[in-house]
């Protein structure tokens, strides 16, 4: 469905008013939404659910949780920009939002504790080996880019030798 | 250009093949799965989601599993493309917009698909015709490990496999079904059906997945719940909810048979006849219509068409399937012309 007001792109916020009996029925796109008025502005989004669930931890009597006051050293997220995004930005926020996170995984699966699959501890060797074939053809693959570039003819020809070795290193290995 | 070969050929999916095809269109299962030690797609810079693209589009591209892959990459591709890609369920809504340094890895029958940078640096999907949940899964776990053997994902022993929405964490597993129930609908029976499927965990959504409409009684229902649950657990549990379903649908037909006969093929052959005949058709009336021709080859109403046509013909009257067809932009009014046609067409066997 497309946009009643610039006709433009897709629709995604629809008003239906009844006023004196008359029904209006109206299709709009986010831009216009908001042009329209805060009031159709409010889009109800996955964040607005997640920090609802989030805000109950703080507000139960005897169950109340400090809100985390730091910054993820990992990725320089606040517990903050993640209740207004719904998303957390790294993998380290589980640990520096652990505090807030554990009740609200509960919330949501009814659990906090993965009983799932782990990735086999027995492939992190193979892996460790795959793994610096790989970065190594990555940068070779760069480094060559910058030797045709700069003109260095017998460094890109050693480069495409070490290029078609790591290849078949890494094609031996495969999975 | 580059994904065109994908126009020739028809997805997995559609085949109309496997456990149940009468009803269940198709299964899927996607794991969600991100890089170690690096920021998740929304929150990384633009040098960094390049690095992401360029570390997993490389380790994809030599997995065995990969052979004769289509690496797409978004930024590559115009919205016609993109769109045609979400319309074959090859990517979500999510990855068209914004497209830079997102890319799609297909397999070569389109039953595994990998987003990269999408809500999380990996996103793959195996996509089978009829009920396949099991099989689905046997799949996407191996090319889990086969991926896994090349690079470090973001997991942890307590919360499982690490991702950007808490509602993905622990399996990062997300098990659906496609479900065909137009008896359903038309005993109205649907909404308890529904109801009692939320109040087990589960979700029930439209053919394009959220927030779209339960358009040609189409129904997709998948497990909400990833965490504290083995994988296997929640693809059981769904299955037998699913199994449920599927009885329901079938009970509702034979009722419908059996008490409104007549109706039902008046229906069933009015439809037929306005799909032979209709020159201007929109997408709304043509899957209601579809969807009553499809119920028709299922119960033997109407058997000079199979279900693996009918099932395409849903498909390639989308938009911008429409689109790559005709090789061209075409206006809303061009397409319900061309639509019509290409529908005349496929059900006179031409």
């Amino acid at each position: 469905m497309m946009c009643d007001e610039c006709g433009k792109n897709k629709a995604t916020v629809h008003l239906t008013e009844i006023i004196n009996e008359q029904i209006t029925k109206l299709n709009l796109c986010e831009s216009c939404a908001k042009e329209k008025g805060s009031d159709v502005e409010q889009h109800f989004g996955i964040a607005d659910l997640l920090s609802a669930l989030s805000d109950v931890g703080q507000t139960t009597p005897g169950e109340t949780i400090p809100p985390s006051k730091n910054k993820c050293p990992g990725c320089g997220m606040a517990y903050e920009d993640f209740k207004k995004i719904g998303r957390l930005g790294c993998s380290e926020c589980y640990t520096t939002f652990k505090q807030s996170l554990l009740p609200l995984l509960k919330r949501i699966h009814g659990s906090n504790q993965h009983m799932g699959k782990s990735p086999d501890p027995g492939m992190v060797k193979e892996q460790k080996v795959s793994t610096k074939l790989f970065t190594d053809l990555e940068s070779a693959k760069i480094d060559l880019q910058k030797a045709v570039k700069n003109e260095e003819f017998e460094e890109a020809a050693a480069l495409r030798d070490k290029i078609k070795f790591l290849e078949k290193k890494l094609k031996e290995n495969k999975v | 250009m580059k994904i065109d070969p994908l126009l020739k050929q028809t997805c997995e999916w559609l085949r109309g093949t496997g456990p149940n095809s009468d009803i269940v269109m198709s299964s899927r299962v996607r794991l969600a799965r991100n890089l170690e030690k690096r920021p998740f797609s929304h929150w990384a810079t633009k040098k960094q989601e390049k690095e992401s693209l360029e570390i997993l589009e490389g380790a994809l591209h030599h997995l065995e599993m990969m052979k004769g892959s289509l690496t797409v990459r978004m930024s590559e591709i115009d919205d016609v493309d993109r769109q045609f890609l979400l319309e074959r369920h090859l990517i979500s809504r999510e990855h068209m917009v914004s497209p830079d340094y997102k890319s799609a890895a297909i397999g070569d029958k389109e039953i595994i698909c990998v987003m990269i940078n999408e809500e999380d640096h990996i996103r793959m999907q195996v996509l089978q015709s009829g009920f396949n949940l099991q099989e689905c899964w046997r799949m996407a776990s191996r090319l889990d490990d086969s991926l896994h053997k090349k690079i470090q994902f973001a997991f942890s022993l307590e919360r499982g496999y690490l991702t950007a929405c808490p509602t993905n964490t622990g399996t990062g597993l997300r098990a659906s079904v496609m479900l065909h129930l137009p008896a359903l609908v038309m005993t109205k029976q649907i909404n308890r059906v529904l109801q009692a499927i939320t109040k087990l965990g589960m979700t029930a959504r439209g053919l394009y997945g959220e927030g779209t409409d339960a358009e040609g009684n189409f129904f997709q229902i998948s497990n909400q719940v990833t965490l504290g649950s083995a994988e296997e657990d929640i693809i059981d549990n769904l299955e037998r909810i699913i199994r449920q379903v599927i009885g329901h649908e079938e009970n509702a037909r034979k009722t419908l048979m059996k008490q409104n006969r007549e109706v039902l093929q008046d229906k069933i052959c009015r439809a037929n006849g306005t799909l032979r005949n209709a020159h201007i058709i929109n997408t709304k009336e043509m899957m209601g219509l579809l969807s009553m021709v499809r119920l028709g080859v299922d119960m033997g109403v109407i058997t000079d068409i199979d279900r693996r046509a009918v099932n395409e013909l849903f498909i390639l009257t989308q938009p911008a399937h429409l689109q790559k067809i005709e090789g061209r932009i075409l206006s809303s009014a061009q397409r319900d012309v061309k639509r019509a046609n290409l529908i005349r067409r496929r059900l006179e066997g031409r």
